[in-house]
Protein backbone atom coordinates (compact mmCIF):
# COMPACT_ATOMS: atom_id res chain seq x y z
CA UNK A 1 0.00 0.00 0.00
CA UNK A 2 2.70 2.09 0.91
CA UNK A 3 3.95 2.07 -2.70
CA UNK A 4 0.55 2.62 -4.17
CA UNK A 5 0.40 6.02 -1.96
CA UNK A 6 4.06 7.16 -2.63
CA UNK A 7 4.55 9.68 -5.34
CA UNK A 8 1.17 10.81 -4.51
CA UNK A 9 0.48 14.93 -4.52
CA UNK A 10 -1.42 16.41 -1.43
CA UNK A 11 -4.48 14.43 0.37
CA UNK A 12 -5.02 10.76 -0.18
CA UNK A 13 -8.05 9.03 0.75
CA UNK A 14 -8.64 5.54 0.82
CA UNK A 15 -12.39 4.69 0.52
CA UNK A 16 -13.93 1.07 0.17
CA UNK A 17 -17.09 0.83 -1.16
CA UNK A 18 -18.95 -2.47 -0.60
CA UNK A 19 -22.17 -2.36 -2.17
CA UNK A 20 -25.25 -5.03 -1.07
CA UNK A 21 -25.82 -6.07 -4.90
CA UNK A 22 -21.57 -5.73 -5.40
CA UNK A 23 -20.25 -8.01 -7.97
CA UNK A 24 -16.73 -6.12 -7.30
CA UNK A 25 -14.97 -4.42 -4.79
CA UNK A 26 -14.16 -0.90 -5.81
CA UNK A 27 -10.80 0.96 -4.12
CA UNK A 28 -10.21 4.67 -4.92
CA UNK A 29 -7.03 5.94 -4.21
CA UNK A 30 -5.71 9.63 -4.14
CA UNK A 31 -7.69 12.90 -4.25
CA UNK A 32 -8.09 15.45 -6.84
CA UNK A 33 -6.16 18.71 -5.80
CA UNK A 34 -9.83 20.47 -6.16
CA UNK A 35 -12.84 18.64 -5.15
CA UNK A 36 -16.10 20.24 -5.37
CA UNK A 37 -18.20 19.43 -1.72
CA UNK A 38 -21.46 17.81 -2.60
CA UNK A 39 -24.27 16.77 -0.72
CA UNK A 40 -26.76 14.19 -2.11
CA UNK A 41 -29.46 14.12 0.11
CA UNK A 42 -31.11 10.72 -0.56
CA UNK A 43 -34.45 10.73 -3.21
CA UNK A 44 -38.20 10.79 -1.73
CA UNK A 45 -40.32 8.55 -2.64
CA UNK A 46 -39.52 4.85 -3.18
CA UNK A 47 -36.73 4.13 -0.37
CA UNK A 48 -35.19 0.99 -1.60
CA UNK A 49 -34.86 2.60 -4.89
CA UNK A 50 -33.51 5.72 -3.81
CA UNK A 51 -31.22 3.98 -2.25
CA UNK A 52 -30.13 1.96 -5.13
CA UNK A 53 -29.79 5.33 -7.04
CA UNK A 54 -27.95 7.18 -4.11
CA UNK A 55 -25.69 4.37 -4.44
CA UNK A 56 -24.53 4.69 -7.79
CA UNK A 57 -24.42 8.43 -8.05
CA UNK A 58 -21.98 8.80 -5.29
CA UNK A 59 -20.18 5.77 -6.25
CA UNK A 60 -19.77 7.27 -9.72
CA UNK A 61 -18.90 11.17 -8.52
CA UNK A 62 -16.76 9.73 -6.01
CA UNK A 63 -14.19 7.61 -8.23
CA UNK A 64 -13.91 10.46 -10.64
CA UNK A 65 -11.50 12.06 -7.75
CA UNK A 66 -13.20 15.75 -8.54
CA UNK A 67 -15.85 16.07 -5.64
CA UNK A 68 -15.78 14.92 -1.78
CA UNK A 69 -19.25 14.10 -0.64
CA UNK A 70 -20.89 15.97 2.42
CA UNK A 71 -22.78 13.46 5.16
CA UNK A 72 -26.54 14.66 4.58
CA UNK A 73 -27.48 13.53 7.86
CA UNK A 74 -30.22 15.00 9.73
CA UNK A 75 -31.88 17.25 6.61
CA UNK A 76 -33.59 15.87 3.94
CA UNK A 77 -35.17 17.92 1.75
CA UNK A 78 -36.83 16.81 -1.65
CA UNK A 79 -38.26 19.86 -3.43
CA UNK A 80 -36.06 23.35 -3.53
CA UNK A 81 -38.67 25.15 -1.00
CA UNK A 82 -37.69 22.55 1.79
CA UNK A 83 -34.51 23.28 0.93
CA UNK A 84 -32.67 26.03 3.67
CA UNK A 85 -29.50 26.98 1.91
CA UNK A 86 -27.45 28.07 5.64
CA UNK A 87 -27.83 24.67 6.41
CA UNK A 88 -26.15 23.19 3.47
CA UNK A 89 -23.50 26.39 3.78
CA UNK A 90 -22.57 25.36 7.45
CA UNK A 91 -21.52 21.90 5.98
CA UNK A 92 -19.21 23.08 3.75
CA UNK A 93 -21.23 22.23 1.02
CA UNK A 94 -21.22 24.14 -2.55
CA UNK A 95 -23.76 21.69 -4.43
CA UNK A 96 -26.86 19.80 -2.95
CA UNK A 97 -28.87 17.01 -5.28
CA UNK A 98 -32.44 16.28 -3.81
CA UNK A 99 -34.95 14.85 -5.23
CA UNK A 100 -38.00 12.32 -6.01
CA UNK A 101 -37.79 8.37 -7.16
CA UNK A 102 -41.24 6.61 -7.75
CA UNK A 103 -42.44 3.01 -9.54
CA UNK A 104 -44.49 4.80 -12.97
CA UNK A 105 -47.76 2.91 -13.84
CA UNK A 106 -45.97 1.09 -16.68
CA UNK A 107 -43.81 -0.17 -14.59
CA UNK A 108 -40.89 2.27 -15.42
CA UNK A 109 -38.73 3.80 -13.03
CA UNK A 110 -38.41 7.92 -12.71
CA UNK A 111 -36.16 9.94 -10.87
CA UNK A 112 -36.99 13.61 -10.32
CA UNK A 113 -33.82 15.31 -9.15
CA UNK A 114 -32.36 18.90 -8.93
CA UNK A 115 -28.92 20.40 -8.75
CA UNK A 116 -28.70 23.11 -6.51
CA UNK A 117 -25.92 25.51 -6.54
CA UNK A 118 -25.72 26.21 -2.39
CA UNK A 119 -23.23 28.98 -2.57
CA UNK A 120 -25.53 30.91 -5.10
CA UNK A 121 -28.60 29.55 -4.08
CA UNK A 122 -29.86 28.80 -7.21
CA UNK A 123 -31.19 25.94 -9.37
CA UNK A 124 -28.71 24.44 -11.90
CA UNK A 125 -30.51 21.25 -13.14
CA UNK A 126 -34.05 20.02 -12.85
CA UNK A 127 -34.61 17.48 -14.95
CA UNK A 128 -36.60 13.69 -14.89
CA UNK A 129 -34.91 10.93 -15.94
CA UNK A 130 -36.30 7.20 -16.25
CA UNK A 131 -35.41 3.48 -16.94
CA UNK A 132 -36.88 0.50 -16.96
CA UNK A 133 -36.81 -1.54 -13.68
CA UNK A 134 -33.92 -3.80 -14.36
CA UNK A 135 -31.94 -0.52 -15.44
CA UNK A 136 -31.67 0.87 -12.27
CA UNK A 137 -28.09 1.34 -11.78
CA UNK A 138 -28.59 3.77 -15.51
CA UNK A 139 -30.50 6.21 -13.92
CA UNK A 140 -28.18 6.61 -11.72
CA UNK A 141 -25.41 6.96 -13.94
CA UNK A 142 -27.22 9.22 -16.01
CA UNK A 143 -27.73 12.04 -12.90
CA UNK A 144 -24.59 11.34 -12.42
CA UNK A 145 -22.96 12.86 -15.42
CA UNK A 146 -25.72 15.50 -15.76
CA UNK A 147 -24.05 16.58 -12.56
CA UNK A 148 -20.04 16.12 -13.11
CA UNK A 149 -21.06 17.86 -16.80
CA UNK A 150 -22.80 21.20 -15.31
CA UNK A 151 -19.88 21.50 -12.10
CA UNK A 152 -16.49 20.34 -14.33
CA UNK A 153 -17.90 21.37 -17.90
CA UNK A 154 -16.50 18.13 -19.21
CA UNK A 155 -18.75 15.72 -20.82
CA UNK A 156 -19.47 12.56 -18.07
CA UNK A 157 -18.56 8.78 -18.92
CA UNK A 158 -20.60 7.25 -16.30
CA UNK A 159 -23.17 6.10 -18.35
CA UNK A 160 -20.40 4.50 -21.40
CA UNK A 161 -19.26 0.56 -21.15
CA UNK A 162 -16.30 -1.41 -20.66
CA UNK A 163 -14.87 -4.19 -22.49
CA UNK A 164 -12.02 -6.43 -21.45
CA UNK A 165 -11.04 -10.26 -21.25
CA UNK A 166 -11.80 -12.40 -18.23
CA UNK A 167 -9.33 -15.72 -17.70
CA UNK A 168 -9.80 -18.19 -15.20
CA UNK A 169 -8.31 -21.54 -15.89
CA UNK A 170 -8.12 -22.04 -18.67
CA UNK A 171 -11.77 -20.90 -19.45
CA UNK A 172 -11.66 -16.96 -21.05
CA UNK A 173 -14.66 -14.80 -21.47
CA UNK A 174 -15.23 -11.49 -23.18
CA UNK A 175 -17.37 -9.50 -21.00
CA UNK A 176 -18.95 -6.05 -21.60
CA UNK A 177 -19.62 -3.83 -18.36
CA UNK A 178 -20.84 -0.66 -16.96
CA UNK A 179 -18.19 2.11 -16.74
CA UNK A 180 -17.86 1.28 -13.05
CA UNK A 181 -17.62 -2.65 -13.64
CA UNK A 182 -20.51 -3.81 -13.04
CA UNK A 183 -23.54 -5.73 -15.09
CA UNK A 184 -20.99 -7.91 -16.10
CA UNK A 185 -22.34 -9.80 -19.13
CA UNK A 186 -20.36 -12.24 -21.07
CA UNK A 187 -20.73 -11.53 -24.77
CA UNK A 188 -18.37 -14.72 -25.71
CA UNK A 189 -16.55 -17.55 -23.08
CA UNK A 190 -14.34 -20.33 -24.30
CA UNK A 191 -11.80 -22.73 -23.30
CA UNK A 192 -9.23 -21.19 -25.56
CA UNK A 193 -7.70 -17.88 -25.46
CA UNK A 194 -9.45 -14.79 -26.36
CA UNK A 195 -7.97 -11.44 -26.55
CA UNK A 196 -7.76 -7.75 -28.12
CA UNK A 197 -11.28 -6.80 -27.62
CA UNK A 198 -11.78 -3.30 -29.80
CA UNK A 199 -15.12 -1.40 -29.57
CA UNK A 200 -16.25 -0.05 -33.10
CA UNK A 201 -16.85 4.00 -33.25
CA UNK A 202 -20.76 4.07 -32.19
CA UNK A 203 -20.65 1.14 -29.35
CA UNK A 204 -22.42 -1.72 -31.50
CA UNK A 205 -20.27 -3.91 -32.34
CA UNK A 206 -16.48 -5.88 -30.96
CA UNK A 207 -13.68 -6.66 -32.92
CA UNK A 208 -11.66 -9.46 -31.00
CA UNK A 209 -9.06 -11.87 -31.51
CA UNK A 210 -10.64 -15.82 -30.29
CA UNK A 211 -8.33 -18.93 -30.63
CA UNK A 212 -11.19 -21.25 -31.13
CA UNK A 213 -10.44 -22.41 -33.81
CA UNK A 214 -6.37 -23.27 -32.99
CA UNK A 215 -4.85 -20.08 -33.89
CA UNK A 216 -5.47 -16.54 -33.81
CA UNK A 217 -8.33 -15.17 -36.08
CA UNK A 218 -9.93 -11.93 -36.08
CA UNK A 219 -13.83 -11.44 -35.27
CA UNK A 220 -16.44 -8.83 -35.58
CA UNK A 221 -19.41 -9.43 -33.89
CA UNK A 222 -22.22 -7.21 -33.19
CA UNK A 223 -23.94 -6.87 -29.26
CA UNK A 224 -27.45 -6.37 -30.33
CA UNK A 225 -27.79 -9.69 -32.59
CA UNK A 226 -24.98 -11.73 -31.21
CA UNK A 227 -24.05 -12.80 -34.58
CA UNK A 228 -20.27 -12.66 -35.80
CA UNK A 229 -18.43 -12.28 -39.07
CA UNK A 230 -14.97 -13.32 -38.96
CA UNK A 231 -13.19 -10.27 -40.06
CA UNK A 232 -9.52 -12.01 -41.06
CA UNK A 233 -8.53 -15.79 -40.60
CA UNK A 234 -5.63 -16.26 -42.96
CA UNK A 235 -2.56 -19.03 -42.06
CA UNK A 236 -0.55 -17.91 -38.90
CA UNK A 237 -1.73 -14.95 -36.54
CA UNK A 238 -4.78 -12.38 -37.15
CA UNK A 239 -4.52 -10.10 -34.45
CA UNK A 240 -4.68 -6.60 -32.91
CA UNK A 241 -7.90 -5.40 -34.42
CA UNK A 242 -8.43 -1.59 -34.40
CA UNK A 243 -11.37 0.67 -35.92
CA UNK A 244 -10.99 4.06 -38.13
CA UNK A 245 -13.27 6.91 -36.27
CA UNK A 246 -15.73 6.50 -39.37
CA UNK A 247 -15.94 2.67 -38.19
CA UNK A 248 -15.63 1.81 -42.69
CA UNK A 249 -12.20 -0.03 -41.84
CA UNK A 250 -10.08 -1.68 -39.19
CA UNK A 251 -6.56 -2.26 -38.73
CA UNK A 252 -5.57 -5.65 -38.07
CA UNK A 253 -1.93 -7.19 -37.63
CA UNK A 254 -1.29 -10.39 -40.38
CA UNK A 255 1.41 -12.62 -40.63
CA UNK A 256 0.11 -14.02 -43.64
CA UNK A 257 2.94 -12.40 -45.47
CA UNK A 258 6.12 -13.09 -42.99
CA UNK A 259 6.31 -11.24 -39.81
CA UNK A 260 3.64 -9.59 -37.92
CA UNK A 261 2.37 -6.65 -40.44
CA UNK A 262 -0.35 -3.96 -40.57
CA UNK A 263 -3.00 -3.73 -42.94
CA UNK A 264 -6.10 -2.17 -43.50
CA UNK A 265 -9.72 -3.88 -43.93
CA UNK A 266 -12.96 -3.22 -44.40
CA UNK A 267 -15.58 -4.65 -41.66
CA UNK A 268 -16.70 -7.10 -43.62
CA UNK A 269 -13.65 -8.78 -44.65
CA UNK A 270 -12.96 -7.16 -47.62
CA UNK A 271 -10.52 -4.87 -49.57
CA UNK A 272 -7.15 -6.20 -47.68
CA UNK A 273 -4.15 -3.68 -47.61
CA UNK A 274 -1.06 -4.11 -46.52
CA UNK A 275 0.02 -0.98 -44.55
CA UNK A 276 4.05 -1.92 -43.33
CA UNK A 277 6.56 -3.76 -45.06
CA UNK A 278 9.35 -4.12 -42.48
CA UNK A 279 10.38 -7.61 -41.55
CA UNK A 280 9.71 -6.58 -37.85
CA UNK A 281 7.15 -7.33 -35.80
CA UNK A 282 4.57 -4.61 -36.46
CA UNK A 283 1.65 -4.50 -34.09
CA UNK A 284 -1.15 -2.72 -32.12
CA UNK A 285 -2.28 0.04 -34.30
CA UNK A 286 -4.81 2.78 -33.12
CA UNK A 287 -6.22 5.41 -35.41
CA UNK A 288 -5.77 9.22 -34.41
CA UNK A 289 -9.02 10.95 -34.07
CA UNK A 290 -9.21 12.67 -37.28
CA UNK A 291 -8.66 9.03 -38.98
CA UNK A 292 -5.21 10.10 -40.89
CA UNK A 293 -2.71 8.52 -39.07
CA UNK A 294 -2.06 5.08 -37.29
CA UNK A 295 0.65 4.95 -33.97
CA UNK A 296 1.67 1.01 -33.96
CA UNK A 297 4.36 -0.73 -31.89
CA UNK A 298 7.82 -2.30 -33.88
CA UNK A 299 10.78 -3.58 -32.87
CA UNK A 300 12.20 -2.45 -36.59
CA UNK A 301 14.58 -0.38 -34.23
CA UNK A 302 15.77 -3.44 -32.37
CA UNK A 303 13.44 -3.66 -29.69
CA UNK A 304 9.51 -2.34 -29.07
CA UNK A 305 8.96 1.14 -29.49
CA UNK A 306 6.04 3.31 -30.82
CA UNK A 307 5.78 4.75 -34.20
CA UNK A 308 3.42 7.02 -36.18
CA UNK A 309 2.76 6.56 -39.89
CA UNK A 310 0.35 8.38 -42.19
CA UNK A 311 -3.06 6.25 -43.08
CA UNK A 312 -3.02 6.45 -46.80
CA UNK A 313 0.84 5.29 -47.15
CA UNK A 314 4.37 6.68 -46.29
CA UNK A 315 7.40 6.21 -44.07
CA UNK A 316 6.93 5.73 -40.34
CA UNK A 317 8.19 8.01 -37.29
CA UNK A 318 9.73 6.90 -34.18
CA UNK A 319 7.65 8.75 -31.54
CA UNK A 320 9.70 7.19 -28.10
CA UNK A 321 13.54 7.25 -27.44
CA UNK A 322 13.32 6.51 -23.57
CA UNK A 323 14.93 3.78 -21.91
CA UNK A 324 12.99 0.89 -21.86
CA UNK A 325 10.25 -0.84 -24.11
CA UNK A 326 7.36 0.84 -25.36
CA UNK A 327 4.00 -0.79 -26.14
CA UNK A 328 -0.02 -0.34 -26.33
CA UNK A 329 -0.04 3.07 -27.77
CA UNK A 330 -3.85 4.86 -27.43
CA UNK A 331 -4.60 8.22 -28.61
CA UNK A 332 -6.38 10.92 -26.22
CA UNK A 333 -9.61 12.05 -27.40
CA UNK A 334 -8.62 15.46 -28.37
CA UNK A 335 -5.88 13.60 -30.64
CA UNK A 336 -3.16 15.91 -28.26
CA UNK A 337 -1.53 12.91 -26.91
CA UNK A 338 -1.35 9.22 -26.74
CA UNK A 339 -0.89 6.81 -24.02
CA UNK A 340 1.02 3.73 -23.54
CA UNK A 341 2.50 1.11 -21.51
CA UNK A 342 5.94 1.81 -20.63
CA UNK A 343 8.80 -1.46 -19.77
CA UNK A 344 11.40 -0.35 -17.94
CA UNK A 345 13.56 -2.86 -15.67
CA UNK A 346 11.20 -5.47 -15.73
CA UNK A 347 8.19 -3.03 -14.54
CA UNK A 348 5.45 -1.60 -16.60
CA UNK A 349 3.90 1.73 -16.12
CA UNK A 350 1.19 3.49 -17.65
CA UNK A 351 2.44 6.70 -19.20
CA UNK A 352 1.47 9.51 -21.66
CA UNK A 353 3.42 11.52 -24.38
CA UNK A 354 2.56 14.63 -25.40
CA UNK A 355 2.70 15.21 -29.48
CA UNK A 356 3.71 18.71 -29.89
CA UNK A 357 6.61 18.44 -27.11
CA UNK A 358 7.51 15.08 -26.90
CA UNK A 359 7.45 14.46 -22.83
CA UNK A 360 6.99 11.39 -21.63
CA UNK A 361 4.90 11.34 -18.02
CA UNK A 362 4.23 8.35 -15.86
CA UNK A 363 0.92 8.06 -14.02
CA UNK A 364 1.47 5.08 -12.04
CA UNK A 365 4.12 3.59 -10.11
CA UNK A 366 4.76 0.89 -11.62
CA UNK A 367 4.04 -3.27 -11.85
CA UNK A 368 1.99 -5.07 -14.02
CA UNK A 369 0.41 -2.66 -15.48
CA UNK A 370 -0.88 -2.39 -19.16
CA UNK A 371 -2.99 -2.13 -21.83
CA UNK A 372 -4.45 1.76 -20.93
CA UNK A 373 -7.18 3.08 -22.65
CA UNK A 374 -8.86 6.34 -22.26
CA UNK A 375 -12.18 7.29 -21.25
CA UNK A 376 -14.11 9.13 -23.95
CA UNK A 377 -13.96 12.31 -22.13
CA UNK A 378 -9.99 11.95 -21.65
CA UNK A 379 -10.31 12.60 -18.14
CA UNK A 380 -9.74 9.17 -17.13
CA UNK A 381 -7.29 5.81 -18.43
CA UNK A 382 -8.46 2.76 -17.87
CA UNK A 383 -5.86 0.02 -17.52
CA UNK A 384 -5.25 -3.74 -16.87
CA UNK A 385 -3.32 -3.48 -13.48
CA UNK A 386 -2.87 -6.66 -10.90
CA UNK A 387 -3.40 -6.94 -6.91
CA UNK A 388 -3.56 -9.74 -4.21
CA UNK A 389 -2.53 -12.37 -7.14
CA UNK A 390 -5.17 -11.67 -9.41
CA UNK A 391 -5.15 -9.43 -12.69
CA UNK A 392 -7.68 -6.40 -11.88
CA UNK A 393 -9.13 -3.19 -13.62
CA UNK A 394 -7.78 -0.30 -12.89
CA UNK A 395 -8.29 4.03 -13.74
CA UNK A 396 -6.07 6.68 -13.01
CA UNK A 397 -7.19 10.10 -13.69
CA UNK A 398 -5.22 11.79 -16.83
CA UNK A 399 -3.31 13.77 -14.15
CA UNK A 400 -2.04 10.22 -12.44
CA UNK A 401 -3.83 12.13 -9.41
CA UNK A 402 -6.60 9.69 -8.89
CA UNK A 403 -6.51 5.77 -8.66
CA UNK A 404 -9.39 3.36 -8.36
CA UNK A 405 -9.12 -0.31 -8.24
CA UNK A 406 -12.41 -2.50 -9.68
CA UNK A 407 -11.81 -6.01 -7.99
CA UNK A 408 -14.21 -8.10 -10.76
CA UNK A 409 -15.46 -11.53 -8.71
CA UNK A 410 -13.09 -14.02 -9.75
CA UNK A 411 -10.61 -14.59 -11.93
CA UNK A 412 -8.01 -12.46 -14.08
CA UNK A 413 -9.34 -9.30 -15.59
CA UNK A 414 -7.15 -8.27 -19.03
CA UNK A 415 -7.22 -6.29 -21.65
CA UNK A 416 -9.88 -3.79 -20.71
CA UNK A 417 -11.05 -1.00 -23.27
CA UNK A 418 -13.25 1.54 -23.02
CA UNK A 419 -16.39 2.03 -24.90
CA UNK A 420 -17.87 5.43 -26.82
CA UNK A 421 -20.14 7.73 -25.57
CA UNK A 422 -23.97 5.91 -25.84
CA UNK B 1 20.62 -8.28 -39.99
CA UNK B 2 24.54 -7.59 -38.83
CA UNK B 3 22.93 -5.74 -35.59
CA UNK B 4 20.63 -8.54 -35.36
CA UNK B 5 23.03 -11.04 -35.26
CA UNK B 6 25.09 -8.77 -32.64
CA UNK B 7 22.02 -8.20 -30.19
CA UNK B 8 21.05 -12.01 -30.18
CA UNK B 9 25.47 -12.70 -29.12
CA UNK B 10 25.04 -10.18 -26.60
CA UNK B 11 21.56 -11.76 -25.05
CA UNK B 12 23.43 -15.16 -25.54
CA UNK B 13 26.23 -13.65 -23.22
CA UNK B 14 23.84 -11.69 -21.00
CA UNK B 15 21.67 -15.24 -20.53
CA UNK B 16 25.01 -16.80 -20.03
CA UNK B 17 25.90 -14.65 -17.32
CA UNK B 18 22.00 -15.16 -15.21
CA UNK B 19 21.81 -18.27 -13.54
CA UNK B 20 20.50 -20.54 -16.06
CA UNK B 21 17.75 -22.21 -14.57
CA UNK B 22 17.32 -26.00 -15.80
CA UNK B 23 14.96 -26.26 -18.80
CA UNK B 24 12.90 -29.02 -17.72
CA UNK B 25 11.68 -30.78 -21.01
CA UNK B 26 8.24 -32.21 -20.09
CA UNK B 27 9.20 -35.61 -21.74
CA UNK B 28 6.22 -36.70 -24.21
CA UNK B 29 3.72 -39.54 -22.93
CA UNK B 30 5.33 -42.60 -23.90
CA UNK B 31 2.73 -45.24 -24.93
CA UNK B 32 2.79 -48.53 -23.52
CA UNK B 33 4.59 -50.29 -25.77
CA UNK B 34 7.09 -48.44 -25.71
CA UNK B 35 7.90 -48.40 -22.13
CA UNK B 36 7.99 -52.38 -22.31
CA UNK B 37 10.99 -52.13 -24.44
CA UNK B 38 13.21 -52.26 -22.13
CA UNK B 39 17.28 -53.33 -22.99
CA UNK B 40 17.17 -52.33 -26.64
CA UNK B 41 16.92 -55.29 -28.64
CA UNK B 42 17.43 -55.77 -32.32
CA UNK B 43 14.02 -57.30 -32.77
CA UNK B 44 12.60 -53.30 -31.53
CA UNK B 45 14.02 -51.76 -34.50
CA UNK B 46 10.34 -51.82 -36.29
CA UNK B 47 9.40 -49.45 -33.01
CA UNK B 48 8.69 -45.64 -33.83
CA UNK B 49 11.51 -43.84 -32.42
CA UNK B 50 9.52 -40.71 -31.70
CA UNK B 51 8.16 -43.03 -29.13
CA UNK B 52 11.44 -43.57 -27.24
CA UNK B 53 11.38 -41.76 -24.01
CA UNK B 54 15.43 -42.21 -24.64
CA UNK B 55 15.52 -40.48 -28.34
CA UNK B 56 16.38 -37.24 -28.48
CA UNK B 57 13.01 -37.44 -30.14
CA UNK B 58 11.57 -37.32 -26.91
CA UNK B 59 11.82 -33.67 -26.45
CA UNK B 60 9.72 -31.46 -27.62
CA UNK B 61 10.05 -27.94 -26.42
CA UNK B 62 13.01 -25.73 -27.33
CA UNK B 63 13.69 -22.43 -25.17
CA UNK B 64 14.74 -19.03 -25.26
CA UNK B 65 16.23 -15.85 -23.87
CA UNK B 66 13.93 -12.55 -23.49
CA UNK B 67 12.82 -11.33 -26.64
CA UNK B 68 14.83 -14.08 -28.50
CA UNK B 69 13.24 -16.09 -31.42
CA UNK B 70 16.25 -17.41 -32.60
CA UNK B 71 16.76 -21.05 -31.58
CA UNK B 72 20.06 -21.46 -29.47
CA UNK B 73 22.47 -23.61 -30.25
CA UNK B 74 21.72 -25.95 -27.18
CA UNK B 75 18.45 -26.81 -28.74
CA UNK B 76 19.46 -26.82 -32.36
CA UNK B 77 20.33 -30.56 -32.60
CA UNK B 78 16.68 -31.64 -30.94
CA UNK B 79 15.30 -29.54 -33.84
CA UNK B 80 17.61 -31.47 -36.85
CA UNK B 81 16.60 -34.76 -35.40
CA UNK B 82 12.93 -34.05 -35.41
CA UNK B 83 13.72 -32.82 -38.98
CA UNK B 84 15.44 -35.89 -39.69
CA UNK B 85 12.83 -37.93 -38.36
CA UNK B 86 9.91 -35.77 -40.58
CA UNK B 87 11.83 -36.28 -43.41
CA UNK B 88 11.40 -40.04 -42.45
CA UNK B 89 8.15 -40.59 -41.76
CA UNK B 90 6.41 -38.13 -44.54
CA UNK B 91 2.69 -39.47 -43.07
CA UNK B 92 3.27 -37.19 -39.61
CA UNK B 93 2.95 -33.81 -39.27
CA UNK B 94 3.36 -31.66 -36.17
CA UNK B 95 2.39 -28.41 -35.23
CA UNK B 96 4.84 -25.91 -33.80
CA UNK B 97 3.47 -23.21 -30.69
CA UNK B 98 5.05 -20.49 -29.65
CA UNK B 99 4.88 -18.95 -26.59
CA UNK B 100 6.15 -15.78 -24.69
CA UNK B 101 6.71 -14.52 -21.12
CA UNK B 102 4.56 -12.18 -19.67
CA UNK B 103 6.80 -8.82 -20.23
CA UNK B 104 5.80 -7.44 -23.69
CA UNK B 105 1.79 -6.42 -24.71
CA UNK B 106 -0.67 -9.63 -25.42
CA UNK B 107 -0.11 -8.28 -29.16
CA UNK B 108 3.78 -8.05 -29.47
CA UNK B 109 3.88 -11.40 -27.80
CA UNK B 110 1.26 -12.94 -30.35
CA UNK B 111 3.87 -11.92 -32.69
CA UNK B 112 7.13 -12.97 -30.72
CA UNK B 113 5.74 -16.36 -30.38
CA UNK B 114 4.66 -16.21 -33.92
CA UNK B 115 8.11 -15.93 -35.15
CA UNK B 116 9.50 -18.20 -32.73
CA UNK B 117 7.63 -20.86 -33.96
CA UNK B 118 8.19 -19.40 -37.59
CA UNK B 119 11.40 -20.12 -37.05
CA UNK B 120 11.75 -23.50 -36.09
CA UNK B 121 9.33 -24.52 -38.66
CA UNK B 122 11.96 -22.70 -41.43
CA UNK B 123 14.63 -25.33 -39.84
CA UNK B 124 12.71 -27.75 -39.67
CA UNK B 125 12.07 -27.46 -43.69
CA UNK B 126 15.93 -26.87 -43.74
CA UNK B 127 16.57 -30.27 -42.46
CA UNK B 128 14.14 -32.23 -45.21
CA UNK B 129 10.92 -32.05 -43.51
CA UNK B 130 7.83 -30.78 -46.25
CA UNK B 131 6.21 -27.88 -45.97
CA UNK B 132 2.77 -29.73 -45.62
CA UNK B 133 3.81 -31.51 -42.81
CA UNK B 134 4.32 -28.02 -40.71
CA UNK B 135 1.99 -25.86 -39.11
CA UNK B 136 2.77 -22.86 -36.93
CA UNK B 137 0.91 -20.47 -34.57
CA UNK B 138 1.37 -18.60 -32.01
CA UNK B 139 -0.01 -18.51 -28.43
CA UNK B 140 1.66 -15.65 -27.14
CA UNK B 141 1.45 -15.26 -23.53
CA UNK B 142 -2.13 -16.50 -23.14
CA UNK B 143 -1.24 -19.71 -22.33
CA UNK B 144 1.79 -19.54 -19.89
CA UNK B 145 2.85 -23.12 -18.66
CA UNK B 146 4.13 -21.91 -15.14
CA UNK B 147 2.29 -18.16 -13.88
CA UNK B 148 4.72 -16.20 -11.42
CA UNK B 149 6.49 -12.91 -12.61
CA UNK B 150 10.12 -14.00 -12.02
CA UNK B 151 12.41 -15.58 -14.35
CA UNK B 152 11.92 -18.95 -12.94
CA UNK B 153 8.03 -18.73 -14.78
CA UNK B 154 9.34 -16.86 -17.92
CA UNK B 155 11.96 -19.21 -18.75
CA UNK B 156 9.65 -21.85 -19.20
CA UNK B 157 7.11 -19.80 -20.73
CA UNK B 158 9.57 -18.46 -23.44
CA UNK B 159 9.27 -21.66 -25.83
CA UNK B 160 8.13 -23.51 -28.70
CA UNK B 161 6.76 -26.88 -28.45
CA UNK B 162 6.92 -29.53 -31.17
CA UNK B 163 3.10 -31.15 -30.97
CA UNK B 164 2.95 -33.79 -33.22
CA UNK B 165 -0.80 -34.96 -34.30
CA UNK B 166 -1.75 -38.28 -33.19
Amino acid sequence: MARVLRGLFGLWLLVQTSMSMATLNIEIIGAGEHQIPIALVPFGGDENLAQSINEVVSGDLQRSGLFRLVDPTGKSPHEPAEVSYPDWQVRGAEALVIGTVAAQSDGRIEARFRLLDAVKEIELIGQAVSANENQLRAIGHRIADLIYEKLTGDRGVFSTRIAYVNRQGRKFSLIVADSDGYNEQAVLTHNEPIMSPAWSPDGSHLAYVSFETGHAVVYVQSLYTNQRVVLANFPGSNSAPAWSPDGKQLAVVLTRDGSSQVYLIRPDGSGLRRMTFSGAIDTEPNFSPDGQSLLFISDRGGSAQIYRMPVEGGPAQRMTFNEGNNFSPRHSPDGKSFVFAHLSKGRFYIAVQDFQTGQMTLLTEGGWEKKPSFAPNGKLILFASEARGRGILATVSSDGRVKQHMFTQSGDAREPTWGSYP
Amino acid sequence: MKKLVISIVLVNLLAACASEPKKEVASAPAPAEATKVTPATPAQAAVDPLNDPASILAKRSVYYPFDVAVVQDADKPVVQAHAKYLSEHANRNVRLEGNCDERGSNEYNLGLGQRRADGVKKMLELGGAKAGQLESVSYGEEKPMASGHDEASWSQNRRTDLNYAK
